[in-house]
């Protein structure tokens, strides 16, 4: 860990107003993942302006029917808040199913949004990366990669994003309230990170000077049918080989409205609106499910560890569809897959 | 050979971070101290309040070894900077016994032998209480999943759900 | 015997649960000063430069070691030899030359006032190297593998048997490189006295072998030296031999002439030593009946450039079923990493593995149940030295595991038993260790007020020698046991081997025994002495110790009060210290067994594995405290479930350096992965293995557990994966 300035932000405004004056700073809230990546060395922040205190703690209920969530509010309280609980499961579901009860005490909403990859690679400064130093090369393209992307990896990166919260809040499409030096701005959910392209170092499209205030979800919440599973090495606090958040509605027995993401493919959670629109009005049977899973990964390549995630990805999808049509959504907590 | 000592080179002094106060309450006690931004909270209650019961496994987040109570709730002390918690409640596996007598969830690892080797066992401990607190864990599976940020190398799972589910009985009794 | 055999709890319980225990990594100084180490990032080559101009000018930097500047450390290969380092090679010197042996090596070590300065001015030390082609795959250097030599000897003609058997059985089973991860960091702190001396706080599984390691590198004498580890969090065999966090301690405090603190990172400890990579090749021959007629067994693992480290993987294979034919070979490839080392059962784990899964394979090819071919296959003596056992109640570990498991109910087809959604699948395989034991020496100071301390330098690395030493100690003094306090792990106690090899129960409870007896004796003779004595005319042979009391146990149990006995003779204390020593007896083989059950649940669509119930049966002499011995064969089925479906160091060969340092993506067991483990103590009187009849529980948890797991996994799914760990890939394969 380098030496660093720390600071703290005292409203919004100053906080934008301090990393403004120096490109090099970083926010700090739950610290959880910044601290593990400063430890590395991967993250060397000049100043840590802390932003733990400012008031974006609070869950609100929206004109629009929806939820706005404070950036600090913590992973276990937004999981256990009732409106969250009893109307929006998945998401609940989704962060219980992410790293442990100590670390979602303190990890904040928004700081799950700008979680960086678990990629060997990224972490070790000894090995090339081009995320963490751009224009080294990607080590795990040629070397150990079963943890890797197998969705629109580039060249220059084959990472995968962390988070399983965000592949939750893909699926309900959930809005990023942010505000800079111009004022406020609001991203839409699939726009907010990014795919690996030439840049890599370049996780999500917030700019350095922005801070995110809130996340905002949409009235429609897909209480009675959803799930969200994850698979992976052991039964608990792991990341993901494979997830998915999978949401129907229902009009008598044929799909209304699907909302399907992945996590764990991708440098992004993975969306593919095409394919929701070609299950609508589609009866709820596993051959739906499965044309969706074949769509979903038509585009899928592997490397030398990580193609069995291909195969991995359709079967999950499709059991995930299954149990979220049931209304049997996977338990968090009882390891038998339904 | 005598040893060489490296001469300090010329140039500007590289300065160490400026130390800032902090004020803890720590297991009920007023504590001050005076560290730079770098130390963790895990560090400061270690290395700066002589508080060697919470251990340091992997600073990183990954084992729970270091798990206290802040303001009540379990977190991992390793992935906190001390400064950040100015003004805050910790409560350490030193501050849970009361007069002598032991907390009931350390009573209840104890009667349960649900340790070995005790690298882990302030963590298990901090964090039982915290899950406890909480009131989410009903079953032996919510108690497992619950407690997967522990990690007990000398693998006395079983021992320490059976630990925490007497002391959850003695609660509600 | 009031305690020994019952289920006491720990008697450094109290100190565990509030945080009282100190570790290594624990102890407080003034003036501490702190270290960081920087590590290699290439596998092989030499140090062109390091340029600490920069760490240095950080404020509060102490001074920064290398090579090019550390104090005298010895030159021969001799003085870095401890206990445990292999016969054959030159052991890892840390700081010593410009060399590069493996990735994660020790090159600098900087000291600062604050360890997070020393941490800061770690990531300004510039190094340049001269790379050198290297290798570390096993799988590429196989072919160059040269044997080493084993105890065991071939015997019969195991190819042509082989050839000629009517159902044969060969494959490769592979272990990938695992690490011990103990939960706390490997960590030293040096106290520095200011005469010169030093006391050095380590965490090692061996105060007096880190002792004389550290006095012979140093040259150092004995008495200028103390080192302590009176707890330890965990080791699994990584604390055998010393560390070279304790070396570079001890060279900082030297350096510094002020006590230093050095904690390694868990990133960092993955290059101190693991379990070697290592495929296991089985060749089996059997007759039709069921009954096995050659054993070949051949392990290839990886050991280090600069030493040889080889353990029996293969020669249980020719030990535990009879076969009149059977040949071994033990191969070593050598790699550009360190030099591995013991983890828990080392040898075992692995070669049982292989020999067991070989079995399951066999015994599906005869269509026999798999416990059913091995009581076909089962011996009463032992197969390499035509002798027999001490004690061997496995047939018993099979009978009574199988009945709380309830095999009778399995059907023997594979994928035939489900629960809902799942394949359930049950597999079994069998355990084997050594009841090993070793010179020990031990003190006893008695009280006149009844308080008794006893001492011995071994370590409690966790598995519970403070309690059964208070037990024995009690059991045999006539002591309550809160009468009786214990002191371990200090290298100025009576002598004691490392702790390791499950031979710390035996070794020390005789060594107790051995000097209560002493103790005994001369209470005796005080209260002979006494006016009136009602033991004038007993005989020793007669005499013992009981509730605080010496008695004739011809004569009623007629006695005196031991604190009568001392007040009389003038002595408010009794000192006694000796060795027991251990003579070879190579007329009966001396092993613990076991039979383990496993259940696993299977999501085949998915390839998850849930191991949802095992139970393992132990025969293991005499339990001396049924309650930690559970809990260590209960941590060994842990590590087994780890081993057969988590547990791998990934290893990147291109860069020469492993990939998963740390304890997110090396996985190990959480609480989620371990749901219903029963252990049964099978009754196992044995007077020939020693007097107390104690095995050692230590290691034979483990052994055969990635075995029954995997055949479980084969029997639910009718996949055989051989590779190590099964994760969801490979089943989906």
């Amino acid at each position: 860990m380098i030496d660093f300035q720390y600071t703290r932000a005292a409203d919004i405004a100053d906080a934008v107003r301090q990393i403004a004056g120096d490109p090099a700073a970083k926010f700090i809230a739950g610290g959880t993942n910044l601290i593990d990546l400063m430890k590395e060395n991967v993250e060397r922040p000049s100043r840590l302006i802390d932003i733990s205190r400012l008031p974006l703690r609070e869950i609100e209920e929206t004109p629009a029917g929806g939820l706005r969530i404070g950036a600090l509010v913590p992973n276990s309280d937004l999981a256990h808040h009732p409106l969250v609980a009893e109307r929006y499961p998945l998401l609940a579901s989704a962060i219980l199913a992410g790293a442990s009860a100590q670390l979602r005490n303190m990890a904040s909403t928004g700081g799950n949004l700008l979680q960086r990859t678990r990629c060997y690679y990224f972490y070790d400064t000894a090995t090339p990366c081009n995320k963490r130093a751009p224009g080294s090369g990607c080590a795990a393209r040629y070397g150990l990669n079963r943890m890797h992307a197998i969705l629109g990896s580039s060249d220059a990166c084959i990472a995968t994003h962390p988070s399983d919260m965000c592949v939750a809040l893909a699926a309900l499409e959930a809005k990023v309230h942010v505000a800079g030096p111009g004022g406020e701005r609001v991203i839409a959910f699939a726009d907010f990170h990014r795919l690996p392209g030439d840049t890599p170092e370049r996780d999500t499209n917030l700019r350095v000077d922005e801070i995110i205030t809130a996340v905002e979800l949409p009235a429609r919440s897909f209480a009675a049918h959803y799930s969200y599973l994850k698979i992976r090495d052991r039964l608990s606090y792991a990341f993901a080989l494979v997830a998915v958040a999978a949401a129907l509605e229902f009009d008598r027995d044929a799909i209304k409205e699907v909302r399907l993401a992945l996590g764990g493919v991708a440098h992004k959670p993975w969306r593919d609106v095409s394919v929701e629109a070609a299950m609508r009005g589609a009866p709820a049977s596993r051959a739906s499910f499965a044309r969706a899973a074949e769509a979903m990964l038509r585009d899928a390549r592997g490397f030398a560890h990580n193609a069995f995630k291909i195969e991995l990805a359709r079967r999950a999808i499709v059991r995930a569809l299954t149990q979220a049509a049931a209304g049997t959504p996977q338990s968090q907590s009882v390891k038998k897959i339904r | 050979m005598a040893r060489k000592f490296r001469k300090r080179p010329s140039g500007p002094t590289i300065p160490a971070p400026a130390k800032i106060p902090v004020s803890l309450t720590v297991n009920g006690a007023a504590r001050e101290i005076v560290v730079a931004p770098w130390v963790t909270l895990l560090d400061a209650l270690r290395e700066h309040l002589g508080l060697t019961g919470t251990k340091k496994g992997c600073d990183h987040g990954q084992c729970g070894a270091c798990t206290v109570l802040l303001d009540g709730r379990r977190i991992n002390s390793c992935m906190t900077f001390a400064v950040m918690q100015d003004g805050a409640k910790v409560t350490t596996v030193e501050g849970l016994a009361r007069d002598g007598t032991l907390h009931p969830v350390q009573q209840a690892f104890i009667d349960h032998d649900a340790f070995q080797c005790g690298a882990c066992t302030s963590g298990q401990i901090c964090s039982a209480i915290g899950l406890i607190a909480e009131g989410r864990a009903k079953t032996v599976e919510e108690i497992r999943e619950l407690m997967s940020g522990n990690i007990c190398r000398c693998g006395a799972y079983p021992n320490i759900v059976a630990a925490i589910r007497q002391a959850m009985e003695r609660e509600r009794s | 015997m009031a305690y020994i055999g019952t289920p006491t709890s720990r008697v450094d319980g109290t100190a565990k649960v509030t945080g009282t225990a100190k570790y290594a990594g624990d102890a407080a100084a003034p003036g501490l000063a702190y270290g960081a180490v920087v590590t290699s990032t290439i596998p092989k080559g030499r140090i062109a430069k390091i340029d600490a101009g920069a760490a240095l000018r950080v404020a509060g930097v102490l001074d920064v070691l290398s090579h090019e500047n550390r104090p005298r450390m010895a030159r021969r290969t001799a003085a870095y030899k401890d206990d445990v380092a292999p016969e054959q090679g030159s052991p890892f010197r840390p700081l010593y030359d410009d060399k590069i042996l493996f990735s994660g090596q020790p090159i600098a070590l900087v000291l600062a006032e604050e360890w997070e300065i020393a941490r800061f001015a770690a990531t300004l030390v510039r190094v340049e190297y001269d790379v050198a082609p290297f290798v570390t795959d096993l799988h590429v250097e196989r072919e160059r593998a040269f044997a080493v030599e084993q105890p065991h000897k071939p015997r019969g003609d195991a190819d042509n048997a082989h050839a000629a058997a009517a159902v044969r059985h060969e494959a490769e089973y592979f272990i990938p490189i695992e690490h011990h991860n103990p939960i706390e960091l490997y960590a030293s702190t040096v106290l520095w006295q200011g005469d010169g001396k030093l006391t050095v706080y380590d965490k090692t599984q061996g105060v007096q072998n880190v002792g004389n390691y550290l006095c012979a590198v140093f040259n150092l004498k004995p008495v200028e030296l103390r080192v302590l580890s009176p707890f330890m969090g965990g080791g699994f065999g990584s604390g055998l031999r010393p560390q070279y966090q304790v070396t570079l301690a001890v060279l900082a405090a030297r350096a510094l002439e002020r006590p230093v603190r050095l904690v390694l990172t868990r990133q960092q400890m993955y290059a101190l030593c693991y379990r070697p990579a290592t495929i296991e090749r089985l060749v089996l021959g059997a007759e039709r009946g069921g009954t096995l007629d050659s054993v070949g067994h051949e392990a290839i693992a990886v050991t280090s450039q600069y030493e040889d480290f080889a353990r029996n993987d293969t020669g249980w294979s020719g030990q535990l079923y009879k076969s009149r034919h059977a040949k071994y070979v033990h191969r070593l490839a050598r790699v550009d990493l360190p030099t591995p080392s013991d983890m828990r059962a080392p040898g075992a784990t692995t070669g049982v593995y292989g020999l067991e899964c070989a079995m399951d394979e066999l015994a599906v090819a005869l269509k026999l149940d798999p416990v059913e071919l091995r009581l076909r296959c089962y011996s009463d003596r032992d197969q390499h030295e035509d002798i027999p056992y001490t004690s061997k109640k496995l047939r018993e570990c099979y009978r009574q595991g199988a009945a709380v498991f309830g095999w009778d109910r399995r059907n023997r087809e594979p994928r035939s038993m489900r629960d809902g959604s799942e394949l359930v699948g049950w597999g079994m395989a069998s355990g084997v260790w050594e009841a090993l034991q070793m010179d020990t020496a031990v003190r006893i100071v008695l009280g006149a007020n009844g308080h008794a301390e006893i001492s011995c330098a071994f370590s409690d690395i966790g598995t519970g020698t403070y309690t059964i030493v208070a037990q024995v100690a009690a059991d045999l003094l006539g002591l309550p046991l809160e009468a009786v306090t214990v002191q371990l792990g200090d290298s100025t106690l009576p002598q004691a081997p490392v702790e390791g090899g499950s031979w710390t129960a035996a070794s020390v409870s005789h060594a107790i025994a051995k000097t209560a007896d002493e103790i005994r004796k001369e209470l005796w003779r005080l209260a002979k002495a006494m006016p009136n004595s009602p033991l004038a005319a007993s005989r020793l042979d007669d005499i013992a110790l009981a509730d605080g009391r010496i008695i004739d146990k011809k004569d009623g149990g007629r006695g005196v009060p031991m604190a009568d006995a001392m007040r009389h003779g003038r002595r408010d204390r009794l000192a006694c210290e000796s060795t027991n020593t251990v003579k070879e007896d190579t007329s009966h083989a001396r092993n613990t067994h076991s039979a383990i059950f496993a259940e696993v649940k299977v999501d085949e669509e998915l390839g998850v594995i849930r191991v949802t119930r095992v139970v393992s049966a132990v025969a293991a002499g005499r339990i001396l405290n049924t309650k930690t011995a559970r809990s260590q064969i209960m941590g060994g089925v842990v590590g087994g479930i780890g081993m057969a479906l988590h547990e791998e160091t990934l290893v990147d060969h291109t860069l020469g350096r492993m990939m998963n340092a740390n304890i997110a993506e090396y996985h190990v067991p959480v609480n989620a992965d371990v749901h219903d483990i029963e252990v049964i103590f099978v009754d196992e009187p044995d007077d020939l293995v020693n007097p107390l009849g104690i095995k050692g529980v230590g290691e034979i948890g483990i052994v055969g557990v990635a075995a029954a797991v995997a055949n479980a996994v084969y029997h639910a799914t009718g996949k055989r994966v051989r590779d190590l760990p099964i994760t969801v890939d490979k089943l989906l394969r």
